[in-house]
């Protein structure tokens, strides 16, 4: 019962052949019988969940509608939840209750969601592995001396080990996709702007964005027409008409073109990985897709631009963790600097400092315009190749990632290498436009991701495609050994 | 060759305290880093204006009033790590 996918719940618990308490308590037995094993929580929320259950069951027995009425769902631990605790991952935030709900946690409420628990993930969304969290590191469903990606690797790994039907977790250069990919999951980064950001605890904030991580394309859908459109309380989500995206599941893709980009399919990519993506690709043209090849010839410089942006927006948002307004706060200190300090030193990981120090760097007086300035414009070129790009294909497909989930601890003293296997995925967050992972085959028994990629505000065309290829493959529906 | 930064002056700044340990390892690591940025300067951006936001949107503005009161259950102070009489706590200043 726990293995249900969203369309699925949303069937059994109209024909009343399922409650929402049954389909909750198997939820948690599931995580009861594998959460030992994955650490795909960082902390979870049982009791209100069993009552969330039981007032979903009451109203759907008055006969209320909602989308996601009764259905489990969890969220990344750095979605703001009134009540309960939103850590990030982070000792500074380990005990912070947040006073208000994330906007995407309203609305998940509205549509009658049942939330589950918080999900581990690398401390404040930087990293690829989930080893930068302060409770614990998460491991791959698929191969548990693996990493199941990052840095909403708690999400994707809850979701592959159906320890929850869905999960939202947040994008800012990968953080869905790339732990997507790694656990056979679905996972989509919408729009820049199509999602509102209040609430949800900012890393890089030209960058971040929330999306679903789901079992299929159609409940990615179902989950995008709750959580998306305008808020008055995020200046910078978009005034854009939303869609009905589950009307995207229905069209057909024959005749749509499928941009192939050439640089993406040299140097260092695992061979096992670029064959599953390959024979992805053939399975999109023989649904009728027309291929063509295109250029995004800026590809090399993504990561060196992303890295000053991404640490220029982290050092200036995380400034506001001082010990003073909430969160952790050293006890070991004389004056008010000292205690800045000490609070930082102590609260913050290594990789937040490093990146802290990075964006400082890139920040300070005599650097600004070498680096950050540089970097900026450099997006430019970054976004106006995807803009040249999708003029000649509605959709672009790419690995996701270079190779498939790396070993626990294979990766961690070498961060330059670590920020490289996030090249195929940070430029869709440069360019801010969307991007999707879903699973495309395996490299020896380890989960593949195939990327699509398309026009601003067009996450529909990736669901039309995305679930064109769910209807014809089974990769999604592969179980991980557990 | 690794580039070489100021890494004291740097976490001043940022207001973090390094252990000598980490100063070391930080430091050759944004080094690393660094170097690999210097990437970008194989491009000639002297006439590309920069991105700062995506979608090009620039300010918002709206009307300098609430939209609604979400926090008027809960006083903020409360959520201090060390607060007293209805204001937050610190060590000395001066």
């Amino acid at each position: 019962m726990h293995r249900t996918t969203i369309t699925q719940a949303q069937e059994l618990l109209k024909q009343k052949k399922l409650s929402s308490l049954q389909l909750t308590e198997a939820v948690f037995a599931r995580i009861d019988q594998v959460e030992e094993k994955v650490q795909a929580f960082a902390h979870l929320t049982r009791e209100k969940a069993l009552e969330q259950a039981k007032r979903a069951d009451e109203q759907i027995a008055a006969g209320e509608k909602a989308p996601l009425l009764g259905i489990p769902i969890a969220l990344k631990d750095l979605i703001c939840t009134k009540g309960s605790r939103t850590t990030c991952s982070s000792k500074i935030l380990d005990q912070f209750v947040a006073p208000y709900n994330a906007t995407v946690v309203e609305r998940l409420k509205q549509a009658g969601a049942v939330i589950v628990g918080k999900t581990n993930m690398d401390e404040f969304a930087m990293g690829s592995s989930n080893e930068n969290a302060c409770h614990h590191p998460t491991m791959n469903p698929w191969a548990l001396d693996r990493v199941p990606g990052g840095s909403s690797g708690g999400s994707s790994a809850a979701v592959s080990a159906h320890e929850c039907v869905a999960a939202l977790g947040s994008d800012t250069g990968g953080s869905i996709r790339q732990p997507a990919s790694f656990c056979g999951v679905t996972g989509l980064k919408p729009t820049y702007g199509r999602v509102s950001r209040f609430g949800l605890v900012a890393f890089a904030s030209s960058l971040d964005q929330i999306g679903p991580l789901t079992k299929t394309v159609a409940d990615a859908a179902t989950l995008m027409n709750v959580i998306g459109g305008k808020d008055p309380r995020d200046s910078t989500s978009a005034d854009v008409a939303l869609p009905d995206f589950t009307q995207a599941l229905q069209k057909d893709v024959k005749g749509m073109k499928l941009g192939i980009p050439k640089e993406y399919f040299t140097g260092g990519i695992n061979p096992a990985v670029e064959k599953a993506v390959q024979e992805g690709i053939r399975t999109l043209e023989s649904l009728g897709m027309q291929t063509v090849e295109v250029s995004l010839p800026h590809l090399d410089y993504a990561v060196a631009t992303y890295y000053i942006i991404a640490c220029a927006e982290a050092s200036t948002n995380l400034s506001r963790y001082d010990g003073v307004k909430y969160g952790y706060r050293s006890e070991k200190s004389d004056n008010l600097v000292n205690m800045y300090e000490n609070t930082r030193e102590e609260g913050f990981g290594e990789e937040v400092k490093r990146r802290i120090l990075l964006g400082t760097f890139v920040l300070s007086s005599g650097y600004y315009d070498a680096y950050y300035l540089k970097g900026q414009k450099v997006r430019t070129l970054i976004k106006q190749d995807f803009e040249n790009a999708l003029k000649q294909c509605d959709v672009i497909a790419s690995p996701v990632t270079p190779y498939p989930a790396f070993k626990l601890g294979e990766k961690l003293n070498d961060p330059l290498q670590m920020y490289l296997a996030d090249i195929y995925t940070i430029s869709a967050n440069l360019a801010g436009i969307p991007a999707m992972s879903i699973p495309c085959g395996f490299a020896k028994g380890l989960p593949v991701g195939l990327q699509l990629m398309g026009k601003h505000f067009d996450e529909a065309s990736l669901i039309t495609v995305g679930h064109k290829f769910q209807q014809t493959t089974d990769f999604h529906t592969k179980e991980a050994p557990l | 060759m690794t580039k070489n930064v100021d890494i004291e002056h740097m976490a001043k700044l940022a207001r973090l305290k390094l252990t000598p340990d980490e100063k070391e390892r930080l430091s050759d690591q944004m080094g690393t880093i660094l170097e690999y940025i210097e990437k970008l300067n194989e491009l000639n951006t002297d006439e590309v204006e920069p991105t700062a936001h995506v979608l090009g949107l620039n300010n918002v503005f709206r009307e300098d009033e609430p939209i609604e009161k979400p926090l008027a259950d809960h006083n903020p102070i409360s959520d201090s790590p060390a607060h007293k009489k209805g204001h937050y706590e610190v060590p000395q200043i001066l």
